[in-house]
C-alpha cells in the first residue's frame, strides 16, 4: 500500500491518498441517490458548507435486532470526506449491519486504519461521519420514543454547529494538540462557531494539564 | 487506472521553463561558473552576464540599471520592499496602505511590521470584482503613511489594478499636500502576475518600487528582481559581501538571473500576440464554464489577466473536484480551505464579498504557451459530469441569488 501522507518528488503524479482513499473517493458505496423515495429510521445532519464539510446521514434500522440494516449518505468536502463517509458506511452495514451500539462505537480511528490512513491534517473529515451517524441514531431514538438513549453521558457539545464536544478536545489533546491551532487543525472546531473559542482554550488547558502536567 | 496526458492549467502557480530560457541559462550552468565579484577573466565573464542580464530588465522597466535588486524570487523581494522601506525610513511615517487581495509575499510582512515593530496598517477593500478605487487609496492616506502597495495584477481572480491611476492619484496627492514626487508615500506593486501580459514601464505605472519573478514567465524559479527608483534605500535583510549595492548579499545567481532576463524579454517581445490568442481561449472557457448550472465568475470579466479563469461551482468542494480533474489529466488549483495549510479557504475570494462556500467550490485554470482549443474543449467536456456526480454526493443545495 502507498504511504498516504507524502508526496515523492521524484514521482510528481504520486497520490496524496491511499489506495483504499482513493477507491472509495472515485467510487464513493452506499451514497444516497434519491432521498424522495427512501424510507429513513433516522436522518442526521452535521456541518455546513461554509466549514467546508457537512455531511448528512440516513439510517435504517431492524427494530428487532437494532441492527443498522442501510446506511446511506451525502458529503460535500474534501476528497477524504467522501472516502471516510463512504468507508464508515460500508463499515456499519457490512455483515448484515452493526448493532446500533457497535455502530456507534465505530471511532473515527478505526475508519482511518480501514482507509490505510489519512493525511494528518485531514483527520477532522473522517471525524464528522461518526458525527452524523449519531445524529441519526438520535433520531432514530426519537422517533421511536426512546428519549432516554439520546443524550451522550458525560459528552458536552462545544461547537454547536459542528457537533464538537469536549470528549473531542480531550482526543485531540491526548494526541499531541497542544494548541488551539493544532486542535482546529484536527477538529476545525470554532470555524462555524467562532464564540465557543474561548471555552475551547480553556478546555485544551484543562486537559494539557490533566494530562501533562 | 491508465494515466490521462497530462493538460497543464496551473500557469499561474508556475510556468515551465522555456527552452530558450533555458539554452541561455546552460553556458552559465556549464563552462561560464565564475563569481562575478572575481577580478580575474572568469569572474568577469560573469560580471558581464549579469551586467547585461540588469541592462536588459531596466529597459523593459525603462528605468536605471542601477535601480535593480536582483533577488531570490518574487517573495524575497516583495519582503524587502516592506521590510525594507518600513526598516530604512519608519521615522517618517508609520502607515502602511495595502489592500486586502495581495499575496502573503506582501500581507505576512506588513502583519509582522504591525504586529513587532510599530507599524499601522490599512487593508483598502476591493470591489465585487476585485478591484480596487484609487479613490479609496488616496482616502486611506495621511501624512503618517510611508508605504502603499496594490499587486498590478491578482493571482487568484486575475483582476488587474489600475496601478497607473494608483500611481497618478499619489503623485497628485503629495502635489496637494506640497510634498516632493521623491518624498513618501512611496508606491510598490507586486507585479509577478502581470509580467508576461502588462506593461512594466515603471514610469507609465508611477511606482517606486516593482516586484518580478521568473517562475510565471516561463524562467527559471529562485529568482527575482525588485525595482527601487534612485534615491531609496531599503534597509537589508541579508547581509554579508555587500553584492547589489549592499542592498542583497550573496554571491549572485548568474544563470538563474540571465534566465529571468530572457523570459523577460522575450514574454515582453511576444506578450500583444500571445495575450489575443489566450484572451481567445480565456473567453471561451469562461463561457463554457458558465454554462454549468450554479456557477459564477470570479473577478472582473475584462480587466482580468489574458489566461486566468477562476469560477465558483457551488454545492461541491474544490478539492474533491481537483482530484477528479487531476486524475482526468488536468493540473489546476481551488481556493478551497481543504488544500490550504491553513485550513483558512481563500482570503481573496472573501475579499470580494463572497460567502465561505463560493471559496471552498472555487476552481482556478490558468492558461500558457502549451494551452490550446482543443484542451480548452476537452475540459469542457470533462468537468461536467465531474461536477453532477459530486452534486449528487452533496447534501448542499445553496440558493444562486445569495452569490450574484
Amino acid at each position: 500500500m502507498s504511504t498516504p501522507d507524502v508526496v515523492s518528488h521524484d514521482k510528481k503524479d504520486k497520490w496524496l491518498y491511499s489506495d483504499i482513499v482513493k477507491d472509495h473517493f472515485f467510487n464513493p458505496r452506499n451514497f444516497m441517490v434519491d432521498d424522495d423515495g427512501y424510507k429513513a429510521d433516522g436522518m442526521g445532519m452535521v456541518g455546513s458548507p461554509a466549514c467546508g464539510d457537512m455531511m448528512t446521514v440516513w439510517i435504517k434500522v431492524d427494530p428487532a435486532t437494532e441492527r443498522v440494516v442501510d446506511m446511506r449518505w451525502r458529503t460535500f468536502g474534501c476528497g477524504s470526506a467522501i472516502a471516510s463517509t463512504s468507508m464508515h458506511s460500508v463499515m456499519v452495514v457490512e455483515d448484515g449491519g452493526r448493532t446500533i451500539d457497535e455502530a456507534l462505537a465505530i471511532r473515527p480511528q478505526h475508519i482511518m486504519e480501514r482507509l490505510g490512513g489519512l493525511p494528518n491534517r485531514k483527520i477532522h473529515c473522517s471525524v464528522l461521519s461518526d458525527k452524523a451517524l449519531r445524529s441519526a441514531v438520535n433520531d432514530y431514538f426519537r422517533k421511536t420514543e426512546q428519549i432516554s438513549r439520546i443524550t451522550t453521558e458525560g459528552v458536552r457539545v462545544i461547537d454547536k454547529v459542528l457537533k464538537i464536544t469536549d470528549h473531542d478536545i480531550e482526543e485531540a489533546v491526548l494526541e499531541g494538540a497542544d494548541s488551539l491551532e493544532k486542535v482546529q487543525a484536527r477538529t476545525k472546531v470554532g470555524t462555524g462557531d467562532p464564540s465557543c473559542l474561548p471555552e475551547v482554550e480553556q478546555l485544551i488547558r484543562f486537559y494539557k494539564e490533566k494530562y501533562f502536567g | 487506472m491508465p494515466e490521462s496526458p497530462e493538460i497543464y492549467l496551473d500557469h499561474a502557480a508556475t510556468a515551465p521553463l522555456d527552452p530558450r530560457v533555458k539554452a541561455a541559462m546552460l553556458p552559465y550552468l556549464e563552462g561560464d561558473f565564475g563569481n562575478p565579484s572575481s577580478l580575474h577573466i572568469t569572474g568577469r565573464r560573469a560580471k558581464q552576464a549579469l551586467d547585461d542580464a540588469r541592462d536588459d530588465i531596466a529597459k523593459i522597466l525603462h528605468c536605471r540599471a542601477s535601480e535593480l535588486i536582483f533577488t531570490s524570487g518574487g517573495t524575497e523581494a516583495d519582503n524587502l520592499a516592506i521590510l525594507g522601506i518600513y526598516r530604512a525610513y519608519k521615522e517618517k511615517g508609520n502607515r502602511i496602505v495595502t489592500t486586502t487581495i495581495e499575496h502573503h509575499a506582501v500581507l505576512n510582512p506588513v502583519e509582522h511590521l504591525v504586529k513587532k515593530e510599530g507599524a499601522e496598517a490599512l487593508f483598502v477593500k476591493v470591489d465585487r470584482d476585485g478591484l480596487v478605487d484609487p479613490a479609496n487609496i488616496i482616502a486611506a492616506l495621511t501624512d503618517k503613511t510611508l508605504l502603499v502597495s496594490v499587486m498590478y495584477a491578482n493571482n487568484e481572480i486575475g483582476t488587474i489594478e489600475p496601478i497607473a491611476a494608483i500611481g497618478q492619484a499619489i503623485a497628485a496627492w503629495k502635489k496637494a499636500n506640497n510634498r516632493k514626487p521623491s518624498e513618501a508615500p512611496y508606491f510598490h506593486t507586486d507585479a509577478c502576475q502581470a509580467a508576461g501580459a502588462l506593461s512594466l514601464d515603471v514610469n507609465e505605472l508611477g511606482c517606486d518600487l516593482l516586484t518580478l519573478n521568473g517562475s510565471k514567465i516561463y524562467g527559471p524559479k529562485g529568482v527575482g528582481v525588485l525595482y527601487v527608483r534612485t534615491g531609496l534605500r531599503p534597509e537589508p535583510l541579508i547581509y554579508g559581501g555587500g553584492q547589489e549595492w549592499g542592498l542583497r548579499s550573496g554571491t549572485e545567481n548568474i544563470a538563474a538571473i540571465v534566465g529571468l532576463a530572457k523570459a523577460l524579454a522575450l514574454s515582453q517581445a511576444e506578450r500583444e500576440t500571445e495575450n489575443a490568442r489566450l484572451v481567445a481561449l480565456r473567453d471561451k472557457l469562461i463561457a463554457g464554464l458558465l454554462q454549468i448550472p450554479k456557477t459564477r465568475l470570479n473577478g472582473h470579466p475584462t480587466k482580468r489577466l489574458p489566461n486566468n479563469a477562476n469560477v465558483s461551482i457551488m454545492d461541491i468542494e474544490g478539492e474533491a473536484m481537483l482530484l477528479y480533474l487531476d486524475e482526468a489529466g488536468f493540473r489546476a488549483s481551488t481556493g478551497s480551505a481543504c488544500t490550504s495549510a491553513s485550513l483558512d479557504p481563500s482570503h481573496v475570494i472573501a475579499a470580494i464579498g463572497l460567502p465561505y462556500e463560493a471559496a471552498h467550490g472555487s476552481m482556478r485554470f490558468t492558461l500558457g504557451h502549451a494551452t490550446t482549443e482543443a484542451d480548452v474543449e476537452k475540459l469542457l467536456k470533462t468537468l461536467p459530469p465531474i461536477v453532477e456526480k459530486l452534486r449528487q454526493l452533496s447534501p448542499v443545495r445553496l440558493n444562486m441569488k445569495h452569490y450574484a
